[in-house]
């Protein structure tokens, strides 16, 4: 049974109240100019799409072969091209696009737009008011897929704006690793990807979730991302940004509602050309003995100017514990980052928040002391870098993690 | 193998080394002593390039090549390698990375297992470069670092600095192994040994010693006759003979 249409009238209501409000961080923009729309066809494999798609998946960390998946979801612009789940998962978990979801499932009423504020900003609004898709993934109680599902948000177009919601619901003591990659197919697009997500882990839940955005100099990207984690839930996010981008701003949350529950966000940006970056997570401390952790890397060459902010709010009259770990390096003269913890304690007189945060250059020492075992001064800039934004992230497949490993290692030597 | 002549060196200003000349043949091991801040460390710097070292006068001939303006990288890869007192903490970069880089830069890729389980560092291979290491760690690492980089030159600040009883002897070996005097048919290199307390002569069979005092190099002699006399007496007769 569908969601109730009331309720989607309300959502609307409430969106187009919001229409025109900006958003409370980064440049606004004027969503009028993205107004190209356009269908495609679904496709038998991910084998079957054009040359540069496939290649963009690829660098977003997709198996086109979906070796080593338990299912994939792929949106081309405003369209679903592509769900399957590996049979051997069946039962285990489903993967539909959200307008499916929404059309099948009238409980999912209690999930969409029930953690993201609607009327949060013109962006929030934008999504809801013309929603194109975006992947709907719900493991079942007590499942644990071997394998991680991946999907890829991708635009090809020009002037697309691409609104997806995501929706992902760990149930009870079920645990799920998701790879995204977002991406363009055309370096040369102009556009927007807004992508509401919001994901639900459910008691001793734990969920895994890597992200790599993969944009172009001039494109915008608006994600607006809340994970609600219940009495002993896990929720992992990683997230990996290592080329251009117009600008993107994201503040996701990570709100730790039961007991116990935790959250770690890993952040690693590479700022390139004149990218405009305001990224950032905030953990919500409300169950008892929650812990959270953010770690984010950040380097800030050419043109580029970085935002990384960190919120620790805890909220629990009982015991909680959270660090944040902020750290930058500034590769250029004309580069710039801010680094902007912030811990709040809400009356929490027994939460114990930390964080540090620095700022600095590539320490000489460091450089001159590989130097000192015979690599070239570019060489060991590059190694050093590439440490630097190695988080040894946990839980990630081992073939991304090489990937990603890949991509820094390639990225800080044309930075050079 | 290197020849120095008339070298006078300064850091930010300050004069360091005021015009020392020296020698050492292929396979020689020699050691400095020295009070501290006499320039033993800036003088082993200065060997290998590191350019906070400003070289105002004098020159650095290594294998009969002058290198008195090569590039530090560069005379790593001649075949100079340096042993720190006190590395530097690279976090990020592990071990095993700077391991891999070292000896795809040309320098030994067989035997290295075998040389990790010697120093005992398999433990830490995964860990950021000397990050959180003990005293005795980060000279293994480093000892590990120029075994599979196999410098014909070692040079080697304080071994013994901040390492305990138990690893002293560990390092001593594994300085004898790096030297190429644990196997009759390996090359021997040569190796400039920088030490305070004289442990390290249990282990290496030194050839010469010198003193080190004020920038100048006053004394030469045996090694264990030098390092009684300043047991004896102390580096106050330096300043006589200087």
């Amino acid at each position: 049974m569908p969601v109730r249409k009331s309720y989607f009238s309300e959502i609307q209501a409430r969106a187009e109240g919001a229409r025109e409000k900006k958003a409370a961080f980064g440049p606004d923009i004027d969503l009028s100019r993205y107004t190209q729309h356009i269908e495609r066809g679904k496709i038998e494999s991910l084998e079957s799409m054009a040359t540069h798609a496939k290649e963009a998946a690829i660098m977003t960390g997709m198996s086109l072969a979906e070796e080593e998946r338990a299912g994939s979801y792929m949106q081309v612009d405003q369209s679903v091209v592509y769900e399957h789940l590996n049979k051997s998962y069946e039962g285990q978990l489903e993967i539909m696009s959200t307008t499916d979801a929404l059309e099948r499932y009238d409980w999912l009423e209690d999930y969409f737009w029930k953690s993201v504020p609607v009327d949060q900003d013109k962006f929030t609004a934008q999504a809801a008011i013309h929603m194109t898709h975006g992947y709907f993934i719900r493991v079942f109680a007590h499942q644990k897929p071997q394998y991680p599902v991946q999907s890829c948000l991708l635009v090809a177009e020009n002037n697309i704006s691409q609104n997806v919601h995501n929706i992902i619901i760990v149930e009870e003591g079920a645990e799920l690793q998701v790879i995204t990659g977002c991406t363009l197919s055309n370096n040369e697009a102009e556009g927007i990807h807004l992508g509401i997500s919001e994901f639900y882990v459910k008691k001793g839940g734990k969920l895994f979730f890597t992200m790599i955005h993969n944009w172009a100099e001039n494109f915008h990207v608006r994600p607006r991302t809340w994970a609600v984690v219940e009495e002993d839930g896990a929720f992992v996010s990683n997230y990996v940004l290592l080329k251009p981008v117009k600008s993107i701003q994201a503040f996701p949350v990570a709100y730790l509602k039961g007991d116990r529950a935790s959250a770690k966000f890993n952040t690693v940006v590479y700022g390139l050309k004149d990218s405009y970056i305001d990224l950032g997570s905030r953990i919500i401390l409300e169950g008892k003995d929650t812990r959270g952790e953010s770690v984010a890397r950040t380097i800030a060459a050419d043109e580029s100017v970085i935002y990384s902010r960190g919120d620790l709010i805890a909220k629990t009259k009982d015991y909680c514990l959270a660090h944040l770990d902020c750290r930058g390096i500034v590769f250029s003269p004309r580069a710039d980052i801010y680094a902007i913890p912030q811990l709040i304690s809400d009356g929490a007189m027994k939460a114990e928040l930390s964080h540090e945060a620095s700022i600095g250059p590539i320490a000489e020492e460091q450089v001159e002391y590989l130097m000192s075992r015979g690599i070239s001064r570019e060489d060991a800039i590059s190694v050093i870098t590439s440490g630097f934004l190695n988080l040894d992230i946990p839980y990630i497949p081992e073939f991304l993690d090489k990937n990603i490993k890949e991509v820094i290692q390639a990225t800080s030597k044309e930075a050079l | 193998m290197l020849k120095i002549h008339d070298l006078w060196v300064s850091i930010d200003g300050r004069q360091i080394l005021k015009g020392v000349n020296f020698s050492m043949d292929y396979g020689e091991i020699n050691v400095l002593f020295g009070p501290n801040g006499a320039g033993k460390t800036t003088f082993m710097m200065t060997l290998m390039g590191f350019p906070r070292y400003k070289i105002e006068q004098g020159k650095i001939y290594f294998k009969g090549m002058d290198i008195t303006n090569q590039d530090l990288y560069e005379r790593a890869r001649l075949g100079l390698g340096i042993s720190f007192q006190r590395p530097p903490t690279v976090r990020g970069v592990t071990l095993k990375k700077i391991i891999d880089i070292i000896a795809n830069n040309g320098a030994d890729d067989a035997g290295i297992k075998e040389k990790i389980e010697q120093l005992n560092l398999a433990g830490h291979l995964q860990r950021g470069l000397n990050d959180g290491f003990s005293g005795g760690e980060m000279k293994r690492s480093e000892l590990l670092q120029l075994m599979v980089q196999r410098p014909e030159l070692v040079l080697i600040d304080e071994p013994e600095s901040g390492v305990d009883i138990e690893n002293i002897s560990l390092v001593g070996e594994a300085i004898n192994s790096l030297l190429g005097k644990d196997k009759v048919k390996d090359p021997k290199r040569g190796a400039l040994i920088i030490t305070h307390t004289g442990y390290i002569l249990d282990f290496v069979n030194a050839d010469k010693g010198y003193i080190v005092f004020d920038g100048v190099f006053v004394c030469r002699g045996n090694p264990r006759d030098i390092l009684s006399e300043i047991k004896r007496h102390g580096y106050r007769r330096c300043a006589e003979c200087r």
